[in-house]
């Protein structure tokens, strides 16, 4: 039982992380009795388990997850969607009309066409499919307006931080509205395009300075700073 | 390259550039240099300058190359054209086609392709100034490109060169002495294993010369290891200092 680093140090692929009993979990993998690093991250020990924060690394689907995604190609039974991620993903044309779906009658591209930008969750996927999507759900479907940050996946839980604090803070403090997917994808609406600017900022703060404590006092400020800015000059 | 005049090593050990006989040449690493590269690596070792950067995993162009039960690994490796001292065209020759399969080849062992069925990874690795040893040094740095672009490896490979030059072993062998030498031995490994993914060899050795080689060589992986990982940390200490 022997640890070699300590608790959020900064690792790379390949370092001997611990030996002995304990459980591998995520970014790392075991040979025996020893867990190695699989990505450039912080090491995270707690009780048996040992795994990496990883810094840098790519979305990969599963199910229930809400994404924002863009469709890329409209076919015959239904759309393509980007979702950042190594697949493509799939809506199928039955999922978004309401009546029963008729290749010969319904225009596909009359509900969503290429380029369109769509909030939706994902209802199937294993590694030898493409991941299914579906929009017949509250909150999901066609983005109309907003504002899009594309981020590194592995930051949302900061982004959300914990038990919502950091989200619930920034809808309060800019009164707009914030969807995030999964994959990285983060929509924010609200009234105004300036305040939604500062929170395309706050956000990018927060990817940048994810592995800080004490970041949602510095974002707080940041975002009061910017809008006494606006104030100043008579925008909102 | 006509025979050069000058001794390959002098009467007090010293090679061409001036360097002892188990020396280095002088190694920097920049990482992420490539912005719209998802990882990127760019390696100065000693006169090789070389870029790498990683795409994907992402789906598969054409859509039926993509394989069923693991990620598809490819590699480019291409000289510019400005990178050799004649004009090297730039049309992918025989040489480098075989690199880009030995590259991969040497990189395939440290990544987990199966866990990404149907996508492909993309290496792409310019030569923009080559002096011997382009193939190590390739490896290593698409290796940090590897990891910059996240993706999962079981660990880094680091290559470098032992050889054999005016009777002499040496390490980290340059151009003048990879054309006029006795010997090349290009070497990857995954260090912290020990794990060895590319050795190739020209020239003519004995068994126990060979031996002192695949020592000295690994030797050299080791010390580039240490500079290869700082190099990847310290981009990313970057960020968490700049608080």
């Amino acid at each position: 039982m022997v640890l070699f680093f300590e608790n959020r140090e900064l690792v790379t692929p390949g370092d001997l992380l611990a030996k002995g009993d304990y459980l591998a979990g995520e970014n790392v993998f075991r040979i025996n009795d020893e867990i190695y690093a699989t990505r450039i991250g912080l090491v995270e020990y707690s009780n048996k388990k040992v795994s990496v924060v990883a810094l840098k690394s790519f979305y990969v689907p599963s199910v229930n997850d809400i994404v924002i995604g863009k469709v890329v190609e409209v076919g015959t039974r239904g759309w393509m969607v980007e979702i950042n991620s190594p697949f493509l993903a799939l809506l199928r044309a039955s999922d978004a009309f309401t009546k029963p779906f008729n290749p010969k009658n319904d225009e596909l591209t009359s509900i969503l066409d290429v380029g369109d930008v769509i909030i939706a969750k994902i209802i199937a996927y294993d590694r030898t499919r493409d991941p299914l999507l579906t929009i017949r759900e509250h909150g999901l479907g066609k983005v109309k307006s907003g504002q899009i940050v594309v981020i590194t996946p592995t930051k949302i839980p900061r982004v959300i931080g914990r038990k919502g604090s950091m989200i619930s803070m920034i809808k309060n403090e800019t009164g707009c509205n914030i969807t995030i997917g999964q994959n990285g994808v983060i929509l924010v609406r609200g009234k105004n395009p300036v305040m939604e600017g500062i929170v395309v900022r706050a956000i990018k703060m927060i990817e940048k300075e994810a592995h800080t404590t004490g970041l949602t006092d510095r974002v707080t400020d940041m975002i009061r700073r910017e809008k006494m800015e606006l104030k100043r000059n008579g925008k909102i | 390259m006509e025979k050069s005049e000058k001794p390959l090593i002098t009467e007090d050990g010293l090679r061409t550039d001036g360097r002892g006989p188990r020396d280095l040449r002088p190694v920097k690493i920049e990482v992420g240099v490539v912005k719209n590269a998802d990882g990127s690596a760019y390696i100065e070792h000693g006169k090789n300058k070389i870029l790498a950067a990683v795409y994907g995993p992402s789906e598969v162009h054409p859509r039926h190359f993509a394989l069923q039960d693991r990620a598809l690994l490819r590699c480019k490796y291409h000289m510019a054209p400005f990178s050799v001292q004649d004009r090297k065209s730039p049309a992918p020759s025989r040489r480098e086609i075989e690199l880009s399969k030995v590259i991969r080849e040497a990189l395939e062992p440290s990544l987990f392709l199966e866990y990404y069925p149907r996508t492909s990874i993309d290496i792409f690795i310019e030569v923009l100034q080559a002096d011997g040893g382009t193939r190590c040094a390739s490896i290593t740095a698409a290796s940090i490109a590897l990891a910059d672009a996240g993706i999962p490896m079981r660990d880094m490979v680091v290559a470098c060169a032992a050889g054999k030059v005016d009777g002499h072993i040496v390490l980290d062998l340059n151009d003048i002495e990879d054309k006029n030498g006795e010997a090349d031995m290009p070497l990857a490994m995954m260090p912290n294993k020990g794990l060895i993914t590319l050795l190739q060899m020209d020239g003519l050795v004995t068994q126990e010369e060979f031996k002192q080689m695949l020592e000295l060589a690994m030797e050299g992986c080791n010390l580039i290891y240490q500079i290869q990982k700082k190099a990847l940390k310290s981009t990313f200490i970057k960020t968490v200092e700049e608080v």
